[in-house]
């Protein structure tokens, strides 16, 4: 699929954004992008956790538990946001049969379900000085155990096809039924929970946001974004290499022994 | 300041163990993911540079 | 042809009678094992026959999935089928209706049965009914998209339960709420006419869908 020989350059009219549907080229940029993306990723979690810690007031009726929230709330963001990115790149890949696309949405799948993972953990942690139990039947919580069975799902199936010709679009269309279904989930469950507890006890009546708190959020949800970015390029890397290593370009990368 | 003192900012009002567990394991699981996509990176260029000398 | 079809999926059905009446039988086994498990205390019982039930429901759908297309495509008549002027969607669409005649409609002629050892009333009995002939198609159809992406896989059986289950929640929590709704005296509606709803996505959506996933199944 590779079209030109090296990168067109930038201020060109040739250089377009499907240039990176080349693996050659998105592992290239991938490369160049990855030293700023973890220090932006750095820089940010440092600045938000300073905000969580020291400048977000403390919660009259929680105390100090509640700055959970702010791993909490952008983990369960972010593993909603890569579900989507995931169900998008994976459809990209089955309709224009981009390999890169694909590729992409695999890289992304083991990062969203990790966020569900921390999502789900902090959100027990945070139950049981809360509520008295590690676990809430509560309908965050409820529906992020249910995209986590998407994800896995997703990653079960793709592992489970050898052959990427078939397993890249059944995970797009898996993906694609999943991304559908995920508000009609996320409506019948709250709507579950509401009639079985009446009042609902929920972990996303979260205190009333005071400034500072929703800056922390802010910025520590940027931060988990750029980390998502860096860690999902630094996969689809080796996914390239992995798929792609009978081409001449991933041949000669290893003939002269870079580490880039 | 929300603290007065290093003890304090740990002990987290009697909360630590909740606060850091979740921060911890978040950090964990981070360092985990990356060092395992790192991992699958370098071991891929491996068998690259093997494949070569075969 | 789609009635031949539909001939052809009842006709092998009924030539395998074990695999034919293996849903029910679970059905009737699991049902036992709640009363055994929780104790015999029949208030309880009562009350937790709707959510039981439609979860043994959603079990017994995923029973067989895996053999739903695997027959055919071994012996190659599945390409067969597959080829114009043949329809993937039809096909698609009458394996689901055999698997609803096979797993759906004799669930719901047993839990009448089902609603006595439970002790339920009569009127929320008849409305779970309405929710299991509402809701299984529905199932019916979800596991037959999860058969077809999952063809010829090893662990195929474990991947539809995976692939199925989330998905089928919505599904669950509006037929068991349902009848849950009516014994606390609220209107159940709203429930029904969801699972209508999502009948009617499910019938507009999911056999296309299947049908892709054979014909990337098969590339």
């Amino acid at each position: 699929m590779d079209m030109l020989s090296s990168p067109p350059h930038p201020m060109t009219r040739t250089h377009r954004f499907y240039t990176y549907a080349a693996p050659s080229r998105f592992y290239a940029l991938a490369g160049r992008l990855l030293p700023g993306l973890w220090l932006l990723a750095a820089g940010l979690a440092a600045l938000g956790l300073y905000l969580a810690f020291f400048k977000a007031p403390t919660d009259a009726t929680q105390g100090q538990a509640y700055r959970i929230l702010f791993i909490h709330v952008p983990a369960a963001w972010l593993s909603m946001l890569l579900y989507l990115a995931l169900a998008f790149w994976a459809a990209i890949g089955w309709a224009f049969k981009a390999r890169m696309a694909s590729l992409l949405a695999r890289a992304i799948a083991p990062t969203g379900a990790g966020f569900t993972v921390i999502a789900l953990l902090s959100g027990a942690l945070w139950g049981q000085p809360s509520w008295g139990s590690w676990w809430v039947w509560d309908a965050r919580l409820t529906s992020e155990l249910i995209l986590l069975f998407l994800y896995l799902g997703y990653l079960a199936l793709v592992h489970a096809i050898e052959d990427p010709q078939r397993a890249d679009p059944a995970g797009a269309l898996l993906a694609l039924v999943g991304v559908v279904n995920v508000p009609i989930i996320y409506f019948s469950v709250r709507w579950w929970n509401t009639l079985h507890q009446g009042a609902s006890i929920s972990l996303t009546a979260a205190p009333r946001m005071a400034e500072t708190m929703l800056q922390a959020l802010a910025v520590m949800s940027l931060a988990c974004w750029a980390y998502a970015f860096a860690v999902i390029f630094t996969r689809a890397r080796g996914l390239i290499l992995e798929r792609e290593r009978d081409k001449a370009w991933v041949q000669a990368l290893s003939k002269k022994g870079q580490a880039t | 300041m929300n603290w007065h003192s290093a003890a304090d900012f740990f002990h987290m009002d009697g909360y630590g163990f909740f606060v850091w567990g979740s921060y911890g394991s978040a950090l964990l699981w981070m360092l985990v993911e990356v060092g395992l996509a790192r991992r699958r990176h370098s071991q891929a260029l491996l068998q690259l540079s093997e494949e070569d000398v075969a | 042809m789609t009635w031949l079809l539909l001939q052809r999926e009842l006709r092998l059905a009924m030539r395998r009678p074990v695999d034919a009446g293996l849903p029910v039988a679970f059905l009737l086994l699991a049902a036992c094992l709640f009363p055994l498990g929780l104790g015999p205390e029949p208030e309880q019982l009562r009350r937790m026959a709707p959510g039981v039930l439609w979860v043994l429901a959603l079990l017994a759908s995923l029973l067989s999935l895996h053999s739903l297309y695997a027959a055919d495509a071994q012996d190659g008549s599945l390409d067969q089928l597959l080829l114009p002027p043949h329809s993937a969607w039809r096909l698609a669409a009458v394996k689901a209706l055999a698997h609803w005649l096979s797993h759906g409609l004799p669930l719901l002629l047993a839990t009448p049965l089902l609603g006595l050892m439970y002790g339920m009333h009569s009127d929320s009995l008849g409305l779970l009914m309405l929710s299991l002939l509402l809701g299984t198609p529905s199932l019916s159809l979800l596991g037959n998209l999860a058969a077809a992406l999952t063809l010829g896989l090893r662990n195929g059986a474990l991947l539809n339960l995976l692939i199925v289950l989330p998905l089928s929640v919505p599904v669950l929590i509006f037929g068991s709420g349902a009848v849950g709704a009516l014994e606390a005296g609220l209107p159940v509606d709203g429930h029904l006419s969801l699972l209508a709803a999502l009948l009617i996505g499910a019938l507009l959506a999911l056999p296309a869908a299947t049908a892709a996933a054979l014909r990337i199944a098969l590339i």
